[in-house]
């Protein structure tokens, strides 16, 4: 099968600190990879650089047969299938729960008032908010909020999603409920990029583990493989650390 | 790289050139604001009665100064909004010919005093086209306040979370959409405080204008201190007046920001 996301000999320096290092890395359609590696590893750049939030020094990204990283492509085309969901959220604080799903695909799809709607609110229901559709973030719980930012993402359809720490803001109690919107996607057959640290996930979902370590791609494997026996002594050394 | 959330901020910005506007905490019957406004208007009823001349004379004078002075003012403010919002987004625009004008712009104006400004503007239009009075001293007073506006809307589109423009283009939202639907409705709320209190600003010094002939109620107040030689007693009612004014502003302006920030977002 084509793969879905391809990383090829990815750098990126911010100054003088180099973030990526060469990484490569290819996704399959409906592959959920779960990056895993020390904070400023470079997990979170590296998913970044994949709907061009960040620029590559050198290297390439493709996703199917478009390239990111050229740049007479049009990447505001390729962000539309390229879902994101942030550390800190990110929700319009003016906005309702319903009207944030609602404002992409209104603006940039110029869906007509009643099909966003309709399917804001079938989002909303994924998500099992249906009853806070009229909330503001600032209403919602942290878990609440994140899983809107997810039905906002949703709402452009993407081909691809990216999670970059989508639960390392929330209280303990609120992670369950992100992770189980995460699970069911990835039962659906997203595609999926998750930089995390959360093991149930990795568990009940991933197919793929990464472990990066200063800005490389230090290994990959089945989760199974990775945790319980990792090949390389720099992983060893971090998943004592987490474990 | 792990991002540190930093828990969301609101942002104030404070400018004090306007008048005070006060607070929330101010309930006392003797708060600063009430002893002004309440002794100004005081005084204007009280000195008509024990003085009927000059004072009533005067005050029969210049109400046709104070609609001019409402007419720059509400003219050039609402000028000054379009040019600031132009300025503001000129300053963070990527684009690298826009910003430097939007800045070039800003610089010069704020390095200019607003009484040579509104001179220059005057005499520098005359050469071109002849503009009647009004329309010379609202075209400086736009320009200048255009600048200072500028600073506040750039100032205020700035304290919006990086997050927010982030996520916008991400969904797939042009800079601009980003902008327009998401950046901007949410510095409204920022800006506001201090553009009231720039209005106020340019109420006050709206006064400059009366060097163009334009009879504003300063202008109106010297007029008849010409014709009458009652220059101390004239000046007191124009002072008055102007503090009333201001006062009733800053007081409008901070019920509007109570009633914003009641409402939520």
């Amino acid at each position: 099968m084509e793969d879905r996301v391809r990383i090829i000999d990815a750098c990126k320096n911010f100054g003088k600190v180099v973030a990526l290092r060469n990484a490569t890395l290819s996704v399959k359609p409906g592959e959920v990879v779960l990056v895993i590696g020390p904070s400023g590893s470079g997990k979170s750049t590296m998913l970044r650089c994949i709907n061009r939030l960040e620029h590559l020094t050198s290297g390439q990204i493709w996703i199917d047969d478009d390239q990111v990283t050229d740049h007479a492509s049009d990447i505001r085309k390729i962000r539309e299938e390229v879902g994101m969901v942030f550390q800190s959220f990110n929700l319009f604080p003016h906005l309702t729960a319903l009207e944030n799903i609602t404002l992409a695909p209104r603006v940039v799809k110029k869906a007509p008032d009643k099909e966003a709607v309709g399917l804001g609110r079938s989002l909303l229901a994924r998500v099992g908010l249906s009853e806070k559709e009229s909330s503001y973030p600032e209403q919602l719980s942290g878990g609440q909020q994140q899983r809107v930012a997810i039905a906002r993402a949703l709402a452009m359809s993407p081909k691809v999603m990216l999670f970059d720490e989508p639960t390392s803001a929330l209280d303990p109690e609120m992670i369950k409920e992100v992770l189980d919107v995460m699970v069911e996607l990835a039962r659906e057959g997203m595609t999926m990029l998750v930089v995390s640290h959360e093991m149930g996930f990795a568990r009940a979902a991933a197919h793929t583990v990464v472990f990066m370590d200063n800005g490389e791609i230090i290994e990959r494997g089945k989760p199974d493989d990775i945790f319980t026996n990792p090949k390389e002594e720099r992983t060893q050394r971090f998943l004592k650390h987490i474990l | 790289m792990a991002e540190i959330t930093e828990p969301r901020r609101e942002t104030r910005i404070e400018v004090s050139d306007g008048a005070l506007i006060p607070g929330k905490g101010e309930k006392s019957a003797f708060s600063a604001w009430r002893i002004s406004f309440f002794g100004a208007l005081a005084l204007l009823v009280i000195l008509p009665i024990v003085h009927p001349n000059p004072y009533t004379e005067i005050l029969l004078f210049i109400p046709d100064g104070v609609l001019k002075t409402f007419e720059v003012t509400l003219l050039s403010i609402a000028f000054a909004l379009v040019v600031g919002l132009i300025t503001g987004i000129g300053r963070i625009s990527r684009i690298r010919i826009i910003n430097r004008i939007a800045t070039i712009y800003v610089e010069i104006i704020r390095g200019i005093p607003l009484l040579v400004q509104i001179f220059y503007i005057y005499y520098a239009l005359g050469k071109i086209v002849q503009v009647p009075d009004i329309m010379a001293a609202v075209i400086a007073m736009t320009v200048c306040y255009g600048a200072y506006l500028g600073e506040i809307f750039r100032a205020g589109i700035q304290s919006i979370h990086r997050g927010q423009m982030e996520a916008a283009i991400a969904l797939g939202l042009t800079r601009g959409q980003a902008l327009r639907r998401v950046i901007l409705p949410q510095t409204v709320r920022v800006v506001l405080p201090p553009l009231g209190n720039e209005f106020i600003a340019l109420l006050k010094d709206s006064s400059l204008v009366s060097i163009l002939a334009v009879s504003d109620l300063l202008r109106r107040g010297r007029e008849y201190a010409s014709k009458t030689f009652y220059y101390f007693e004239s000046l007191t009612v124009v002072a008055l007046v102007y503090l009333v004014m201001t006062l009733f502003f800053s007081r409008l302006v901070a019920l509007m920001e109570e009633r914003m920030n009641k409402r939520g977002r």
